[in-house]
């Protein structure tokens, strides 16, 4: 675990417990969309398991009144720090009309909430990342104090749009931070073949900016590198690339047999670096979570859990001509 | 009134809105401090600084995709493509941001902003500084093609994209920069879009086109008029959304319709032109659809002679007129 303690992080113990909440919730909600997916209630799943540490960690370095975040398709707990529920996810698996991200226009894990700073994304990877250094541009042109957070896979930062964004970025030295969930493949294709250099990271310098390298299986380690980076920028001294190594521990996609393309051997030697495992047993061992405070976690999140399922399997879909509305403003 | 030439026109509306909206701002490649390689920004850099006209890295798609963001949170970005032809890396950011963040968000973002790009031929500039490139853009729902002929339209069609809560392409014809002049009022004025102007009454054939075709349609049609036709001119000025009620009337008002534009004919706006008068207007009609457009070849030459051959022109124009008169 993390080289540095909670108290040098400045973090609190209901801070942490808030961490530990999240990531508990991602992984539920995500576990319960499987569950649903394969008794056919809901189309289509894209995970976050394994990731949990590096989205809620990355999340809870920023302010999420004053700064943006463009994520990427995997970034449950990123979003649910920002202020989306299980419902609201609920919502979208089920694609019932009161889905925030657009009603259920587009398929889970694309997430979107003007009201929570969430900016609507696509599915060609990414392209958020020139949108977030457009939003840091008027963030700056504006004279706000705000930081521009964008995620992506290790595959997405072999896109030209990644390598423009940040060009772009650091020659106006904007404040952007560009956050690398290095899950290790790109649905079937690992690493190796994707990257022409050893980490994401050392493509930083091309740009001029630093790449830091974190343990996305430890959230102190996220929490600290990113806060680092926000401050950075909102000093005006540019953007971060940040680098998390972490491992997907689910198939690509509901649509996916990771079987094909990876042992179960090296699966399961991951699940020991499982970033819940490893936060949970940091707070046990500072007696920072008794049995009877994990419980309640998890309770309540059964709860929310359970509800937000209810409730977006009731909820009515958008009527069939709603998918004629909203091509223009007027 | 004031004569102005195209390019001032454009020049100006950019400067006005500029100073009536600080939101607005100007990004692309040598668009500050050389003023953009047709000098369509020229001394805007020392109005309004380097942070409100943005000489960006050359890299198209970042150019679009940065202007997104920005208008995403909160500005209203004009985007300088220095030529269509270069549009191409940036048509992901276009098509699938661009133009599909509200419907995608079901109208809880939007994106106000302007990509104007140079294009059309006849300046020897060859395949990649000579293409039309609008068709490309045509099928797609979400964005808005303007590509004005007359330095009135162009300036208050340009002042009417910027103020737009949605995307707009705004295709300036190369060779209308410094060859067409016309008059334009001191006053302001915001021209709608998805309107179509007829450029010329007349009563014997009706002739649909835009941008620079527009003025050679003019002087084809005077060519005509000393041999007794009096051709009606319906210039599209907006060719997404277009103008389905203008585009109607037009064909009543003589039963016979030419189609003229430079892009090649096959799918070209022309196309949906036709559809349009085919279901709408078929007993209108007494005589076939005409079509004239640019050859179906990649793109225009650089050898004069070829240029020549693939550039429509008003003498091209006139014959393929006549044989429709004479139907």
């Amino acid at each position: 675990m993390s080289t540095y303690t909670h108290e040098q992080l400045g973090l609190t113990k209901e801070q942490l417990l808030q961490m530990f909440y999240y990531m508990v919730l991602a992984r539920t909600i995500d576990e319960r969309l499987w569950l649903l997916n394969r008794a056919g209630k809901i189309p289509f799943v894209v995970s976050c398991q394994g990731q949990e540490a590096a989205q809620v960690g990355a999340a809870f370095a920023l302010q999420p009144e004053t700064d943006y975040i463009l994520p990427y398709y995997r970034d449950m707990g990123v979003v649910l720090v920002f202020g989306q529920t299980a419902r609201d996810m609920m919502l979208s698996s089920f694609a019932k009309a009161e889905d925030p991200a657009g009603g259920g226009r587009q398929m889970p894990g694309h997430f979107s909430s003007r009201k929570h700073h969430i900016i609507s994304g696509s599915s060609p990877v990414s392209t958020q990342i020139p949108h977030a250094v457009g939003v840091a541009l008027a963030g700056k042109m504006r004279r706000e104090p705000m930081v521009a957070y964008t995620s992506f896979g290790e595959g997405s930062s072999n896109q030209g749009d990644f390598h423009e964004a940040c060009n772009f970025a650091g020659v106006h030295k904007l404040p952007v931070i560009f956050f690398c969930e290095n899950n290790q493949y790109a649905i079937s294709v690992p690493v190796i073949k994707q990257l022409g250099c050893e980490h994401v990271a050392d493509r930083a310098a091309g740009y001029g900016f630093p790449g830091v390298i974190v343990d996305g299986n430890d959230v102190l380690e996220v929490y600290k590198v990113v806060k680092e980076a926000a401050d950075r920028a909102r000093r005006g001294e540019g953007p971060t690339l940040i680098e998390a190594k972490t491992y997907r521990l689910a198939p690509h996609s509901s649509d996916d047999d990771d079987r094909s393309y990876r042992s179960r051997e090296e699966v399961e030697e991951a699940k020991k670096k499982d970033p819940l495992v490893i936060f949970r047993r940091y707070l046990v061992d500072n007696g920072l979570l008794s049995d009877t405070e994990e419980g309640a976690i998890r309770e309540k999140i059964a709860k929310e859990v359970n509800d937000a399922t209810e409730y977006a399997e009731k909820a009515p879909y958008a009527a069939p001509e709603d998918a004629l509305t909203f091509v223009y403003a007027d | 009134m004031a004569v102005k030439l195209y390019i001032e026109a454009i020049h100006d509306a950019i400067l006005e809105e500029m100073r009536r909206d600080e939101r607005v701002f100007v990004l692309g490649e040598d668009v500050g401090v050389r003023g953009g390689v047709f000098r369509v920004t020229a001394g805007l850099i020392e109005e309004f600084g380097e942070q409100r006209v943005i000489d960006t890295p050359l890299a198209e798609s970042a150019i679009v995709g940065v202007g997104i963001g920005a208008a995403l949170h909160g500005m209203v970005p004009i985007a300088e493509i220095q030529f269509a032809d270069f549009i191409l890396p940036a048509m992901n950011q276009i098509i699938s941001e661009a133009a599909k963040m509200r419907y995608r968000s079901r109208n809880d973002w939007g994106v106000p902003m302007v990509i104007r790009a140079p294009y059309g031929g006849g300046v020897h500039g060859a395949l990649y500084h000579s293409q039309s490139v609008e068709a490309l853009f045509h099928h797609v729902p979400g964005l808005k093609i303007v590509a004005p002929s007359t330095p009135y339209d162009v300036k208050g069609l340009l002042k009417a994209a910027i103020r737009d809560p949605d995307p707009v392409l705004f295709f300036e014809h190369k060779r209308c920069y410094r060859l067409i002049k016309g008059d334009v009022p001191e006053e302001e004025y915001v021209l709608p879009i998805g309107k179509a102007d007829v450029k010329r009454e007349g009563t014997d054939i009706t002739v649909i086109t835009y941008g620079l075709m527009v003025h050679l349609c003019m002087d084809a049609a005077e060519q005509l008029a000393k041999e007794g036709i009096d051709v009606h001119i319906l210039d599209l000025r907006t060719v997404l959304p277009l103008d389905r009620e203008g585009i109607i009337d037009a064909v009543k008002k003589t039963g016979k319709v030419l189609i003229v534009h430079e892009d090649n004919k096959t799918g070209g706006v022309g196309a949906e032109v036709s559809a349009i008068i085919a279901e709408e207007a078929l007993f209108e009609l007494d005589a076939p659809i005409a079509r004239l457009c640019g050859p179906d070849v990649p793109a225009m030459p650089y050898s004069p002679p070829m240029e020549k051959f693939y550039m429509l022109n008003s003498e091209k124009i006139a014959a393929a007129m006549r044989k429709l008169a004479e139907f």
